[in-house]
């Protein structure tokens, strides 16, 4: 392998890198006058990005920049998802940062930078590769949720994120440290190889600090305490964009390294996970019962959300990481739809956050009313909406694995969570109505809230099928 | 298990019909300008009559077409859906035919019922009833386990929604907040269901990787291990337990029977309690048949209960549809009861049962809808001597609750009369002590009649009481025709039921024998 090699395979990272600089500068010297244009500019750099991921030569075998770096197929199928997620946040945002007056033309650019991170952590199969794929991300998340900088709540989500977030990130390089010291090894392959010989106490507790870190970066109980504040203080489009795309790539960055590095020990990891999956569905469904802003519920939700997907991670097997990947896509639809018809929510005085500002909506907005509902339902998992296959997969990867009592535990954490997600739908139907919130909410809003919400319905002839193929073939590049 | 296929998708048609006035209504809506709205109402329960209707005629064409005479599985169609053993696979056999003849034939009934009674968001209300209607229909076609729960869990959503909007008015403090009765009776209706429902997709997914299948016919053939039949009888049970509504878990239903629509009632006395059965029938006595006998005596002890405490139950309620309500979980006790005997009169008693409490128990609740609508009451204390006011009324009314008791010469008697006589031959006790609700039956539902019907007007409302329209007539009349028809000449059903029934417990006893042999 020539470096030249190995530059044509990392080249949507490449172009992404090189891409976002040239708009920075663009943006620099014409003085942030086209805010806008750079955001368009960014979705376009996204779609170019996304060509060579689709169609360009895979490289399962090939061990890129010293094995540092794999285009296999597990990466490619995240790369697709995280790109999607990615531009669909910026067409969320525009008309939203244009109201609230913070249409400044970092933001798209941000977004690359942290999707250019994501991109790298998927790809990554070396811990120094992971740690700066994961860094590179999450500094450009922290700027983002302090990106509404003149307001209170956004520095402080941004502040808290960073703190705790640079916490983490040291748990998770000490737990690093700790690996490479006992197996003399950096990149997962021989991280696996050595695991068979190593001493596997040393090995143990450096797993432990990493997959703390990890936890961390998916929000996984108990380290999901920023989760709730972080998502309520940052403008809403870029909790849209956090519960989504870096929640995928921090759960297929958390399957690579435990299947791929760590394949030797499972049976010391795997209770570990199973104790953080039983924690977070527990603590995501009952916390949230009690919430009355709906960010703060999505939060919430969303960790609950992450302990289901460890459920397929837990299993350690290939059906497991299809399952997560599976899990996180349909979630990754159902959030972005979610976080569409909240965006709606607006009314002349400012954003309306409250659950009760939802009551009655579907006499005031039956679409909108019905597109929550929607979304409500396949959150919490009930059939024929694509909420419930995900669901079904990762119980599917749980029992497969003999983990019947995690599948026991989620089934009834479900039970739990149905009563919050309800809660909200007969406000929604049942209540007086609340006053209107605006019409104008912006046409990409609408319009994604609708596809999504029509994925949702359709998806159990559409999606469903098609993701349980790409996914097979996508686990199926980490048991090779 | 033998399975006929057919070139004409006709089951799926059956089952999706109803979605085309889902979007005609949903489309018009949709299109219409704020002042048109009372016009798209108009139309709304038009294009639901008309979609309820012919969805029934299109069943009414697979009846024709299906041969009651035949074994196995009939016009079932298969399509690719989600890969790996998962199918999308529709077939009807004798267990489930009638019931989804029932099905289609009870929903334009519904739909005429709420024609003048519900008059707020009727776009919603047909929209959510028309979905309901798939789903329904879909329990009962579905041949594969996993499309089985699709419709089955699919189910609760239009009906909570049902249930949480179209509800009877009244509050109740609940966890320190005043909330509507009927938001509670939602919630506890979708809570409970889904609790058990969760249970059983745990079992399914198991099913799945064992077998490699979900195809119930496959599954069918498939001999699960002993130890692994009492967990996955118990996550089955759980589920349909609940829907049935068995004792001590049917305490949902009463609440959800009373805050529900008139229409809303009926579709679940008449068809959603029956998927409880039908899922028994189908999945728990010839897919582990082990477990089944082993827990006999535990569903006879439930069923017991629930016949002759519920019946009690019923005697004290002071609101009539809590009454009917309560008198249902004792007719589902003979339905459990017959079922697990495991002889081919209980089985086949507890098919015909359902079917025959689906016409009565739906009529009965028409009945209580009839004077709501007009008195917005259901205290039994606020009635007495309608008969003086509406005769037609209370030859109706006399009719059903005879139907209800059991009396020889309606539907409602075959039923009991078979179960007993199937579960005399496994347990004498449990059948000698069910008949008692036999009695007690009769005890609660001629006081319900005495009181609501018999004596002279002392409520001054009721003085100027109209009697019975011309629809309510056709409706109650048609479904009286048919407990009629089903009373005195059960054979044609039973023909329809016994092939079925006899493939069902030909698997439940190779099953028995394989264990003890």
């Amino acid at each position: 392998m020539t470096i030249w090699d190995n530059i044509t395979f990392a080249f949507p990272e490449i172009f992404i890198a090189i891409a976002l600089m040239i708009l920075l500068l663009v943006g620099v010297f014409t003085s942030g006058k086209y805010g806008r244009e750079i955001g368009w500019a960014s979705i376009g750099v996204l779609a170019v990005a996304l060509y060579p991921v689709l169609f360009g030569t895979a490289a399962q075998t090939a061990d890129l920049f010293n094995g540092a770096f794999a285009t296999d197929g597990f990466a490619k199928f995240s790369k697709v998802v995280i790109y999607t997620g990615a531009a669909v946040s910026i067409l969320l945002s525009g008309h939203f940062m244009e109201r609230e007056k913070i249409n400044r033309f970092e933001y798209p650019i941000l977004i690359l930078l942290s999707t250019l991170g994501m991109s790298l952590m998927v790809s990554s199969t070396d811990l120094i590769s992971l740690y700066m794929g994961i860094e590179l991300q999450s500094l450009s998340l922290y700027i983002l949720a302090a990106f509404n900088r003149d307001s209170l709540r956004s520095t402080e989500a941004g502040l808290k994120y960073f703190v705790l977030g640079a916490l983490s990130s040291c748990l998770l390089l000490y737990g690093a440290s700790l690996i490479y010291g006992f197996t003399g090894a950096t990149t997962f392959d021989a991280i696996a190889a050595a695991g068979l010989t190593a001493n596997t106490t040393g090995l143990i507790l450096g797993l432990v600090f990493l997959i703390s870190g990890l936890a961390f970066k998916v929000s996984a109980a108990p380290f999901h305490m920023w989760t709730p504040d972080v998502y309520e203080g940052s403008p809403t489009p870029v909790t849209a964009f956090f519960a989504a795309a870096p929640k995928f790539a921090g759960m297929a960055l958390f399957a690579r390294v435990m299947v791929e590095a760590f394949p030797t020990i499972i049976a010391q990891w795997q209770p570990i996970l199973v104790i953080i999956s039983i924690l977070s569905m527990a603590i995501g469904a009952f916390s949230a019962i009690t919430q009355t802003n709906i960010k703060r519920l999505m939060a919430y939700s969303s960790i609950g959300h992450m302990g289901y997907a460890l459920m397929g991670v837990a299993a350690g097997t290939a059906q497991g990481v299809s399952s997560v990947l599976i899990y996180m896509s349909i979630y990754l639809i159902m959030t972005l739809g979610t976080f569409a018809c909240i965006l709606a929510m607006r009314r002349p005085e400012g954003m309306a956050e409250n659950i009760s500002d939802l009551a009655g909506l579907s006499r005031t907005q039956p679409a909108l009313a019905l597109m929550f509902t929607v979304f409500f339902f396949s959150l919490m998992g009930i059939p024929p909406l694509a909420g419930f296959f995900a669901k079904f997969y990762v119980f599917m990867a749980a029992l497969d694995a003999g983990l019947f009592y995690l599948a026991i535990a989620g089934a009834l954490a479900s039970a739990v969570s149905a009563y919050y997600y309800l809660a909200v739908i007969i406000k929604i139907w049942v209540n007086e109505p609340a006053p209107e919130f605006d019409r104008n909410v912006g046409q990409s809003v609408k319009g994604i809230a609708a596809l999504a919400t029509l994925l949702m319905v359709i998806g159990i002839f559409t999606i469903v099928p098609m993701l349980t193929g790409y996914a097979e073939t996508a686990a199926g590049a980490l048991f090779r | 298990m033998t399975e006929s296929a057919s070139s004409i998708p006709w089951l799926s048609f059956t089952t999706f019909f109803p979605l085309l006035g889902v979007f005609l209504i949903g489309f018009r809506r949709w299109m219409s300008r704020e002042d048109e709205l009372a016009y798209v109402d108009k139309a709304a329960k038009w294009v639901a009559l008309m979609a309820t209707s012919a969805t029934f005629v299109v069943s009414l064409i697979t009846y024709v077409i299906y041969q009651p005479d035949v074994e196995g599985f009939q016009l079932v169609e298969t399509a690719e859906w989600i890969g790996n053993g998962i199918v999308y696979k529709m077939g009807v056999d004798g267990a489930s035919i009638l019931f989804v003849l029932l099905t289609t034939f009870i929903m334009p009934i519904c739909i005429l019922a709420s024609w003048n009674s519900i008059n707020k968001r009727v776009t919603d209300y047909m929209i959510a009833f028309l979905i309901l209607e798939t789903m329904m229909i879909g329990v009962f076609c579905a041949l594969d386990l996993v499309l089985f729960y699709v419709f089955f869990e699919g189910s609760l959503i239009p009906m909570c929604i049902l249930i949480g909007v179209w509800g009877s008015e009244g509050e109740r403090t609940f966890l320190g907040n005043i909330i509507k009765n009927r938001v509670y009776a939602a919630f506890k209706f979708f809570l409970y269901t889904l609790l058990g429902s969760l249970l059983l997709l745990v079992a399914l997914v198991w099913m799945y990787l064992t077998a490699g299948t979900t195809d119930i016919v496959q599954l069918l053939a498939f001999d699960f291990p002993p130890e692994a039949q009492k967990w996955l009888w118990l996550a089955f049970f759980a589920s349909f337990a609940v829907k049935m509504p068995m004792w001590p878990v049917h305490t949902w239903l009463p609440d959800a029977h009373v805050q529900a629509p008139t229409a809303g009632s009926v579709v679940l006395a008449a068809i959603l309690l029956k998927m409880g059965g039908y899922g028994f029938i189908r999945f728990s006595l010839p897919m582990f048949p082990i477990a089944s006998a082993d827990f006999a005596p535990f569903i006879f002890t439930l069923s017991v209960i629930a016949i002759v405490y519920t019946s009690l139950v019923a005697f004290a309620q002071e609101d009539m549809k809590k009454l009917i309500a309560y008198s249902s979980v004792a007719h589902m006790g003979f339905v459990t009861m017959g079922i697990f005997s495991g002889t081919e009169q209980g089985v086949e008693g507890a098919l015909f049962q359902m079917l025959s409490h689906g016409f009565i128990s739906g009529a009965l609740f028409l009945c209580v809808g009839v004077v709501y609508d007009r008195m917005h009451t259901r205290e039994i204390a606020a009635y007495g001597g309608l008969v003086q006011r509406m005769k037609i009324y209370a030859f109706f009314f006399m009719f059903f609750t005879m139907g209800n008791v059991g009396l020889p010469g309606t539907s409602g008697f075959i039923g009991e009369i078979l179960t007993m006589i199937g579960v005399f031959k496994v347990s004498t006790w449990t059948a000698a002590l069910a008949a008692t609700g036999v009695v007690l039956s009769a005890a609660y539902a001629l006081r319900l009649y005495r009181e609501v019907i018999f004596g002279t007007i002392t409520h001054e409302p009721l003085k100027k009481i109209p009697d019975l329209n011309r629809i309510e007539i056709g409706i109650l009349g048609t479904l009286m025709l048919a407990s009629l028809w089903l009373g005195l000449n059960p054979t044609p059903a039973l023909d329809v039921f016994s092939p079925a029934v006899e493939m069902i417990l030909e698997r439940y006893d190779a099953g028995l024998a394989a264990a003890t042999g």
